[in-house]
């Protein structure tokens, strides 16, 4: 067995462009989130559920085009969303000690 | 027959005996330990204390389940119901035994036989320490949130090195699929030395560092930090009561003996015997059967109580029983792969419970520079010198 | 209902419930066990995408390590003292408007779309088909990936740590 599951499973009754356009949706509620939160972490999880959509949209052309490529992608996005998550957090850490609020428009000392 | 129904069936099966193991490893556990420091241990539920299990469960069942009133009831609940539910799902991926046929029905020895086996159990670990870490953060307390937060930090400590020491047998037996990982490990070098990777693969090193980071997955002593009695109270699991820290407990016994199987799987062999089937291997079972049986039958001739006489005799005889059963047939090919892998666990699980009662507890800076500064290169260079040998000889 | 279909379905109120919590909840731990769900949901679609591989990077590396380490430190600086806060733009009905016409919009422009029929993989593990591509045409990406994770490590622990 070669695939996680079994074969009869795929009855190919769900097309490829649902999942785009859930991954569409997700992009839409990340982007909406990170618009309207005011808190840097919450800010952080919103861009890596963006992320996650893109990743998802990878996956799905990397199973239309029967290639591995787009999954290699997603890896790596993920890779980097891990570093970003480890450097990020370390400077929201930072900021959290020197000003002891995570507010994003308190945070403004080069405003004037 | 029909995938699911045959999953069904297993884990009708496999549920029970998890659950009763899981009781009766508390029961094993207070009884080793009792011995070690030179007392007697639960005895007197039952001969031998042997019903103090189930004691247990009804007095966990009607205890008040009491909540403090300043937790965050959503998270309070779900927390250890998550623990839980993580720890007991990992376990459904490891073979205990081949690929079997049954009245017809050809079938592998576990829950599920999948192509990335290994990598889930990573997984799923890896998920229960959400169960931790909301606990600690739930309980409003500051003795449960340091439980959480320093156990979180903990695990993912650890993980590393212990992903690290995965890493290097799987370069041997190059597959995920727990079942081929075994397979794998078959054979004997030199006719009698068992080709594990812990013995004949040459990884003992890389099993003793799987081991000591098992010890601080499961949060046992010497890693015990998260739920340190003296320091923090009980740790995450301080708030808890009833039926939740129950699960609390079954979660953490589930999670040794996911750690024991993953070891006996990865780097003893798991369902192969000791020795060669062909110089007397499938005979050891019933040895060391009716030894048992002969030491019990001895104690009932000449009892030390007056209540010895029945209970030593009547188990005496079922372990009889028990040691014909390995030689039936049928039956043989079944229960000879689990009596391989159960006493490979089972031993590996004494090792926990007899390095509980020996080692003490590490401080927490040391546990993490232990993890940071000797575990994780220790690992590292490992995997590099398995890598060089492996490739070394592909040449 | 096909299980594949029920699967589908199920994964998918998993993520997109999962994500409107997740950037509607006050409480910073909330939204981030919200997105957790919503995580777990879209690696169930990896699955069902045969990506295995994937599927369990996505549970050991985002659930298990990046959102752990989130969760971490919202515990860390106790982040819900600020829940009273204001955690929501003033505008946020401008930006939820925006964003929810670009959404609809694409969604409208993926169910139109005619996709070609879906070519199948070659018939070995994904794992092992993962590792081949990744070790042999994506090589130097590989490294300069690796590369960056240890500047990342060694920044981060620059920054955080405290100043003598």
């Amino acid at each position: 067995m070669t695939h996680l599951l079994p074969p009869e499973f795929f009855t190919a009754t769900v097309p490829l462009n649902a999942y785009l356009i859930l991954s569409a949706i997700l992009f839409a509620i990340g982007a909406c989130g990170f618009m309207f939160r005011k808190n840097i972490i919450t800010i952080y999880m919103c861009i890596e559920l963006m992320l996650n959509a893109v990743n998802l949209s990878f996956v799905t052309f990397s199973y239309q085009f029967g290639k591995v490529d787009g999954q290699i992608y997603s890896f790596f996005v993920m890779v980097v969303a891990a570093a970003e998550a480890a450097v990020g957090l370390a400077i929201i850490l930072t900021i959290f000690r020197n000003r002891g609020t995570l507010q994003i428009d308190e945070i403004d000392t080069l405003k004037n | 027959m029909d995938f699911i129904l045959l999953s069904i069936l297993k884990t009708a099966i496999a549920a029970p005996v998890l659950l009763g193991t899981l009781a009766y490893l508390v029961w094993i556990e207070r009884k080793v330990l009792a011995h070690v420091q030179l007392r007697m241990g639960p005895s007197r539920v039952g001969p031998h204390g042997l019903l103090q299990p189930i004691a247990d469960a009804i007095k966990l069942l009607t205890k008040e389940d009491f909540i403090p009133s300043y937790v965050n009831h959503v998270y309070y609940w779900l927390a250890p119901w998550l623990a839980l539910m993580f720890a007991v799902t990992a376990i459904s991926v490891i073979p205990i035994g081949p690929i079997v046929e049954i009245f017809g029905v050809k079938t592998n020895m576990g829950q599920a036989d999948i192509s990335i086996g290994l990598l889930l159990i990573l997984g799923l670990t890896g998920m229960g320490v959400y169960g931790i870490a909301l606990a600690g953060w739930s309980s409003n307390n500051k003795y449960s949130l340091l439980g959480g937060l320093r156990s979180s930090a903990q695990m993912i400590s650890y993980e590393l090195p212990m992903a690290l020491a995965i890493a290097s047998p799987l370069l041997i037996v190059n597959t995920l699929n727990l079942r081929e990982i075994v397979n794998g490990q078959a054979g004997y070098v030199f006719g009698i030395i068992p080709n594990w990777n812990a013995v004949g693969g040459l990884q003992m090193f890389s099993f003793l560092i799987y081991l000591i980071c098992a010890f601080a997955e499961t949060n046992r002593i010497p890693f015990d930090l998260p739920e340190a009695e003296n320091e923090l109270v009980s740790g995450y699991n301080t708030e808890y009561s009833s039926m939740k820290f129950a699960a609390f407990f079954m979660a953490e016994y589930a999670n040794i003996i996911t750690a024991c199987s993953v070891a006996t799987t990865l780097f003893l062999g798991g369902w192969h015997p000791i020795i060669p089937n062909e110089l007397g291997g499938q005979f050891i079972p019933t040895l060391i059967c009716f030894f048992f049986a002969g030491v019990l039958f001895y104690h009932a001739l000449n009892p030390a109580r007056p209540s010895d006489r029945l209970s030593m005799g009547v188990i005496g005889a079922i372990i009889l029983g028990l040691g014909l059963m390995f030689q039936v047939p049928v039956v043989k090919d079944l229960a000879q792969p689990l009596f391989w892998f159960a006493s490979k666990a089972g031993f590996l699980i004494f090792v926990f419970i007899w390095v509980r009662g020996t080692v003490p507890r590490f401080r927490y800076d040391q546990l993490m520079r232990f993890a940071w500064l000797v575990l994780f290169p220790a690992a590292l260079l490992n995997l590099l010198l398995t890598a060089f040998v492996v490739a070394a000889k592909s040449n | 209902m096909t299980l594949e279909a029920f699967f589908f379905y199920a994964f998918t109120t998993l993520a997109l419930g999962g994500a409107t919590l997740a950037i509607t909840r006050r409480s910073a731990v909330h939204a981030a066990i919200s997105l957790m769900v919503s995580l777990l949901g879209v690696a169930g679609l990896y699955l069902l995408l045969n990506a295995e591989f994937l599927f369990v990077s996505q549970i050991i590396l985002y659930i298990g390590g990046i959102l752990l380490l989130f969760l971490f430190v919202i515990m860390l600086v106790n982040l819900d003292a600020g829940r009273g806060l204001r955690q929501f733009h003033q505008r946020w009905p401008l930006g939820a408007a925006v964003t929810a016409i670009a959404g609809v919009a694409f969604a409208i422009l993926w169910s139109r779309a005619k996709l070609p029929p879906s070519q199948t993989m070659p018939d070995v593990g994904n794992v092992e088909l993962v590792a081949d591509t990744l070790l042999q045409d994506y090589l130097v990406p590989f490294e300069v990936v690796s590369l960056l994770l240890l500047v990342a490590v060694v920044g981060s622990v620059l920054l955080a740590r405290k100043r003598a």
